[in-house]
């Protein structure tokens, strides 16, 4: 088997797909000839072609529409978007269309397309490339959320969203591109959506979390660990539909609860998980649920990024918090 | 700024100048049958009697169709309806152009080319009745249901027109919208990417002369909504939306083209909204009464009636057989609809993904519980 980068495995996955199913496209600004800004579709034009990677004039909203369109017809568009900030023209096919084709004609027309865009922090880069507005997504019925958080995962979730029969948006932690690699073996194995991951085990808190910041959690898990507190951290992957019973059941053993996400706090997808532990884990709480995110502000320009982003530091005072609550 | 130092960066120099350059700017009008009745030039082939009494009597069955359901919705038995009174030459025109296994992506005007193609009286009205039903269309199956907003299914028509070419199909995609359409985003980047692509595309966008009480000079500065593909290095067409024959004529050229590998064509058919923009509207508020009644003299089916009148291929008994008719047809649609039988609101849950989450038991659970509580 052979190591691979985060961003070598979504390519890697990408070249499975057409290899395997005719009608899977790759479309988006600078996918083809250049390979994508960060190199996701490399060399897929040189194997498949111009007519299945195709490069697209810079129009988001209409990249995302002709995927709606493309999937109507009998093809599994993936469409990508270069960066998450310039994703919010797409959001009205996302919401309109995409999500609802298969509800608004009982089946008749479905909607099978991937749109995938990097998100989140730490690369340095100009404003609007560094957003992470997951939760705008999560609010939309009829579409999946997917984000992984490794290369073996990037690879088997983008699998599957390929092969779902519905629409998925696939968020890629730009951050964690290149930032460590691992073997992926390319079998053609695709992960389940709709499931929670957990990435280590413990018993006296839950650390619920995803994309990126499962890097800097598992980093504070460590940190706890020396300090003789076993934290269980999962990977939520697919944020909607959530995979509640896999936290419950977890928050149910610890009975403290920590959600760390990159996005600010305020309607972030955090607080979805948080009402739910209201709602169906109060008696197994021995303290409160808190929540570890971007403060409440605009994404900084990159001089004070690391201000921003939450910290493996950050994440573990929060752990320390609730341990010495109960 | 420094002086040239070379001939060759002299020339560069003289050519980024201020120079005159000319850009093609023309847009074709077509016509056939002006308002009164009378032709001009002569008429298209498919235009024979017999082809004209049936495009005829797709007309008027859309206008039947309209006043029954006005009529069901202010009694209460239909939900919000869009009329299309004083514009079915378009829609007809359209449907009449394209082939059954073309695919049509309509915006919320366009009954009368839906059932040219098909879809049926009682799916109409099961759709304007609130029921999504009435989009599993057993007819033309790949067709698109109605877009509601405006334009944002422009995009969609490139991506169907793009999969009919990778699987080198002899289709093509024909997206109707209306003149306020043409004002967004959408819009542009959709004629802009099906230019670059050459797809096989024909936009029609239908002028009405009203987006809801904004006027068509209040929507654009441009002097026609045609030339607005030329930027797109699109060709842009003007036709006379009012006469069928004109409409079709129009798009049957587009369509040819378009299978040609030649590329899409945006088609602005000109005509006029006679009715309220839809039943939630009262166009008193804001256009003179004036405006409406001069209009009404150029409408669509009188002038097609008159000259097929005046070839002696139609009299008033054909009228009123016609009518007698369509309020027939109506009449059965109209009782299937009412009687389509109930639907559980489970169905909510059934088509929202091609299996239904686990995370969505607790909530389907409950409803169910409400259900049964009722």
């Amino acid at each position: 088997m052979t190591e691979r980068s985060l961003v070598e495995a979504i390519n890697l996955a990408l070249s499975r797909a057409m290899t395997e199913d005719e009608s899977v496209l790759v479309l988006g600004e600078d996918v083809g000839v250049d390979g994508g800004v960060f190199r996701a579709t490399a060399g897929l034009i040189d194997r498949f072609g111009a007519e299945r990677v195709r490069d697209t004039p810079i129009s988001e909203a209409v990249i995302a529409g002709v995927s709606v369109g493309l999937a109507a017809a009998g093809f599994r568009p993936v469409a990508e978007i270069q960066f998450m900030g310039f994703s919010l023209t797409v959001l009205d096919q996302l919401v309109n269309h995409a999500s609802r084709l298969r509800n608004r004609t009982q089946g008749r027309l479905t909607c099978p397309m991937v749109l995938r865009a990097p998100y989140g922090g730490g690369i340095h880069a100009l404003e609007h490339h560094s957003e992470s507005f997951e939760a705008l997504f999560t609010h939309i019925p009829g579409l999946r959320v997917v984000i992984p958080s490794s290369p073996r995962r990037a690879y088997g979730l983008l699998l599957a969203a390929i092969r779902d029969p519905d629409p998925v948006v696939f968020f890629e932690p730009k951050r964690l591109y290149r930032l460590a690699r691992e073997e992926v073996a390319d079998d053609g194995e695709a992960l389940p959506l709709d499931q929670c991951v957990t990435l280590r085990n413990g018993s006296d808190l839950t650390v619920v979390t995803w994309g990126a910041m499962c890097h800097d959690t598992l980093m504070a898990a460590k940190t706890l660990e020396d300090e003789g507190i076993e934290a269980e951290v999962i990977d939520v992957a697919t944020l909607r539909p959530l995979d509640f019973a896999t936290i419950l059941t977890s928050v149910e053993k610890t009975g403290r609860c920590l959600i760390v996400h990159e996005a600010v706090m305020t309607g972030g997808f955090g607080g979805e998980i948080a009402a739910r532990l209201a709602e169906h884990a109060l008696m197994s709480l021995l303290a409160p649920v808190k929540r570890v995110t971007a403060w409440d502000t605009v994404v900084p320009y990159p001089r004070h990024e690391s201000h921003f982003i939450p910290s493996p530091a950050r994440i573990a005072a929060a752990a320390r918090e609730i341990m010495e609550f109960a | 700024m420094v002086p040239p130092t070379d001939s060759k960066a002299n020339d560069a120099e003289q050519s980024i100048g201020n120079v005159q350059l000319d850009v093609h700017l023309r847009i074709r009008r077509i016509g056939y049958i002006d308002a009164t009745g009378k032709v001009h030039g002569a008429l298209p082939e498919f235009a024979d009697t017999q082809e004209l009494i049936r495009l005829y009597r797709a007309m008027v069955l859309t206008r039947v169709f309209d006043e029954k359901a006005i009529a069901l919705q202010r009694t209460g038995r239909l939900g919000t309806y869009a009329s299309s009174l004083g514009q079915e030459a378009t829609p007809v025109g359209v449907a009449a152009a394209m082939r059954s296994d073309d695919v049509l992506l309509p915006s919320f005007r366009e009954h009368g080319a839906q059932l040219w193609r098909g879809v049926s009286t009682e799916e109409l009205l099961l759709f304007w009745g609130g029921d999504e039903r009435g989009n599993d269309f057993k007819g033309p199956r790949e067709d698109f249901p109605v877009s509601v907003p405006v334009a944002s299914h422009a995009p969609h028509a490139v991506g169907v027109a793009l999969a009919m070419r990778l699987r080198g199909e002899d289709r093509a995609a024909v997206c109707v919208f209306g003149d306020g359409a043409t004002s967004k985003g959408d819009f542009y980047e959709a004629i802009n990417l099906a230019g670059v692509w050459r797809l096989p595309v024909v936009f029609v966008a239908t002028n009405n002369q009203w987006a809801i009480s904004v006027p068509r000079s209040a929507q654009t500065a441009a002097e026609t909504l045609a030339q607005k593909a030329i930027a797109a290095g699109v060709e842009g067409v003007l036709v006379d939306g009012n006469d069928v024959v004109s409409v079709r004529a129009a798009v049957e050229t587009a369509l040819a083209k378009a299978r040609a590998g030649d590329g899409p064509t945006l088609i602005e058919a000109e005509t006029y909204r006679l009715g309220d923009h839809t039943t939630a509207d009262d166009a008193s508020r804001y256009r003179d009464d004036a405006e409406v009644s001069a209009h009404w003299k150029s409408e669509p089916l009188s002038r097609l009636r008159q000259y097929l009148t005046d070839q002696g291929a139609w009299d008033h008994d054909d009228e009123e057989a016609l009518l007698a008719d369509c309020a027939a047809q109506m009449e059965v649609a109209t009782e299937a609809y009412l009687a389509a039988g109930p639907w559980s609101p489970e169905a909510i849950f059934t088509h929202l993904y091609a299996t239904l989450p686990a995370d969505y038991r607790d909530q389907l659970a409950a409803l169910k519980r409400e259900m049964i509580n009722d």
